[in-house]
């Protein structure tokens, strides 16, 4: 076992758990509603918090250890490509912006499901979403925690059974003591090690290479396709490369995991600040990191595994305790949406389906109870299944992502702006989005050359306007939530 | 209701601006990348040692795109409180 490499990343474990303890113990001291301060800190986020909740949220493990493996395959391309999300720092909060936190505020949602039931006044749209959110979230977190043990077997030679228990415990205790708050606090942290991580690891990659020039003329003696935007087979088409703006970029307004971070924060001026930084920090380190994995092939050639590249670089170009913090970087990234989804998952049982429709009379006690008691025996569950996970399950992981985009992007970007969309359009656009991106995707790989994600997207669109505009929904008084 | 409330207006501009900085990114973006790395390697200039394409369309496309954000946000976002109005509540 490498014990330089095992500190640093104790201590960076220590460090979460105490963000954890604290954040419980502000919870236990607020006045304010329970749920509200759960799984949404309060709504009282400030700008830099949010900023970086949002890019960790989001830069998942498929980007941080995937990405750089890919980019050291494919070349400059795939940093090309990994550029498109520069967007989602600030799209999202400009898009969904103001009108979405006053809204939510207005209707008392503390999910996404609460701001669409209120909204559309529909129990089937809120069923839709619950269990969309449950199945595929579920899916993409358990994805998730086989890629954050992995990491851990790789760098410090534990067994991976070892491994994925060290992780589970980890993410669980601070995720189940400290709610919302600590999920966005640690993310902070976690953001933050990201981004001081892949600068020292960039600036000792370029070192040991000799220069950026030096690197680009070995890339280009090796295959001279590495340095154009086509990848090294040429096989990345423009059409298909900009189709990633839609994944990636814009799209992610729809994903539940952003939506929940665009009604938590404080205040406008909050808002204002993470837009700045939001857009800074996602660039910056989505270029530093792919970039790494292209400059890591003259130094280290012949990796076999995409996912080692990252690793094995840094502990090939720094000291080991070094390395030790900046692979405390990837791990950052997997916990990072590791916890924001597990308590996502939880809140769509507990407060969507529980408190909404088994029990609406529920006592604050048994409230909390539920809260603690059901993200535990998720986050239980969900290491079950990562012990040897079910093909069912990897099989819905690919589908998480694009999935949840179209299913959501519209009910919730039109049903903002557009004051006809009502129920029934929600409803069809909805089941159009996922279901014909199942279809899309298993049967007809890359239509027209374009991620399969982009016609389901057009799909869901065209279905909402079209239902919308030829049904009529009359509401009755604005229903609000039960608040407590 | 919606119509009568400032706010929402200007979130609704805000919302067009963050669809219009996406518009100019994509075609900042697009239009380097491929206008100048379209020609054989050979050919290819450099700019601080990486490809030009890719500098102009990675590294100055993210530093355009922050200069942009900080300016516009700066300049043309207002601050709303978010918490309902008491009038507003029906």
């Amino acid at each position: 076992m490498n014990w330089a490499v095992i500190i640093p990343l104790l201590l960076f474990i220590i460090l979460i758990f105490i963000i954890g303890f604290w954040a419980n113990r502000s919870i236990r001291l607020s006045k304010k509603d329970f749920m509200q301060e759960y799984f949404l800190g309060g709504r009282e986020l400030g700008g830099f918090i949010l900023a970086m909740t949002m890019m960790a949220t989001y830069g998942s493990a498929s980007s941080f250890i995937g990405g750089p493996g890919v980019a050291y395959t494919e070349g400059l391309a795939w940093v090309l490509l990994a550029m498109t999300q520069v967007v989602t720092g600030y799209f999202v909060l400009t898009v969904l912006g103001k009108k979405f936190a006053i809204k939510a505020r207005e209707y008392k949602a503390v999910t996404l499901t609460d701001y669409l039931r209120t909204r559309y006044q529909s129990h089937v749209v809120a069923l839709l979403a619950a269990v969309s959110i449950i199945i595929f979230l579920f899916s993409a977190m358990a994805a998730q925690w086989v890629g954050g043990a992995r990491l851990i077997e790789t760098v410090t030679g534990i067994p991976y059974t070892s491994a994925l228990f060290i992780f589970a415990a980890s993410v669980l205790i601070y995720v189940i003591i400290g709610g919302f708050r600590a999920v966005a606090l640690t993310d902070a942290v976690q953001g933050s090690v990201m981004f001081v991580g892949t600068l020292i690891l960039l600036i000792a990659t370029v070192i040991a290479g000799g220069g950026v020039e030096e690197i680009m003329q070995g890339l280009t003696r090796e295959n001279p396709n590495l340095i154009t935007p086509f990848g090294a087979d040429l096989t990345l088409t423009p059409a298909y490369v900009s189709s990633f703006w839609i994944l990636v970029g814009v799209a992610v307004v729809g994903l539940p995991q952003v939506t929940l971070r665009a009604m938590s924060y404080k205040s406008s001026k909050a808002m204002h600040r993470a837009i700045i930084i939001g857009t800074v920090v996602v660039g910056f380190v989505m270029l530093n990191m792919h970039l790494i994995g292209v400059f890591a092939r003259p130094i280290l050639p012949g990796i076999e595994v995409g996912d080692k590249v990252m690793p094995l670089i840094a502990l090939e170009v720094l000291p080991g305790w070094i390395a030790g913090l900046v692979l405390a970087a990837p791990m950052a990234a997997i916990m990072s949406t590791v916890d924001s989804l597990l308590l996502l998952v939880s809140s769509a049982f507990v407060k969507d389906i529980y408190v909404t429709y088994l029990k609406p009379d529920a006592s604050e006690r048994q409230v909390k109870r539920m809260s603690f008691g059901v993200t535990a025996v998720l986050g239980i569950f969900v290491f079950l299944m990562a012990l040897q996970p079910p093909d069912l399950l990897i099989w819905l992981n690919l589908f998480a992502f694009g999935g949840l985009e179209a299913t959501f992007i519209w009910p919730v970007v039109l049903g903002l702006y557009w004051q006809k969309g009502n129920k029934y359009g929600a409803i069809s656009s909805m089941l159009t989005g996922i279901l014909s991106y199942v279809i899309v995707d298993q049967f007809f790989n890359q239509p027209l050359g374009v991620h399969s994600v982009v016609l389901p997207v057009l799909f869901s669109f065209i279905v909402y306007v079209l239902v919308s505009a030829g049904t009529t929904q009359n509401y009755t008084t604005p229903v609000t939530n039960p608040t407590r | 209701m919606d119509k009568h409330d400032e706010r929402f207006k200007v979130a609704n501009r805000e919302a067009l601006i963050g669809v219009g900085l996406a518009l100019i990114n994509f075609l900042w973006w697009f239009g380097f990348a491929y206008g100048l790395g379209s020609k054989p390697p050979e050919e290819y200039s450099y700019i601080f040692g990486l490809p030009a394409w890719f500098f102009m369309s990675c590294v100055g496309g993210f530093i355009l795109m922050s200069v942009l954000v900080i300016f516009v946000v700066n300049v043309y976002f207002t601050d709303v409180p978010l918490e309902a109005k008491d009038e507003d509540i029906e």
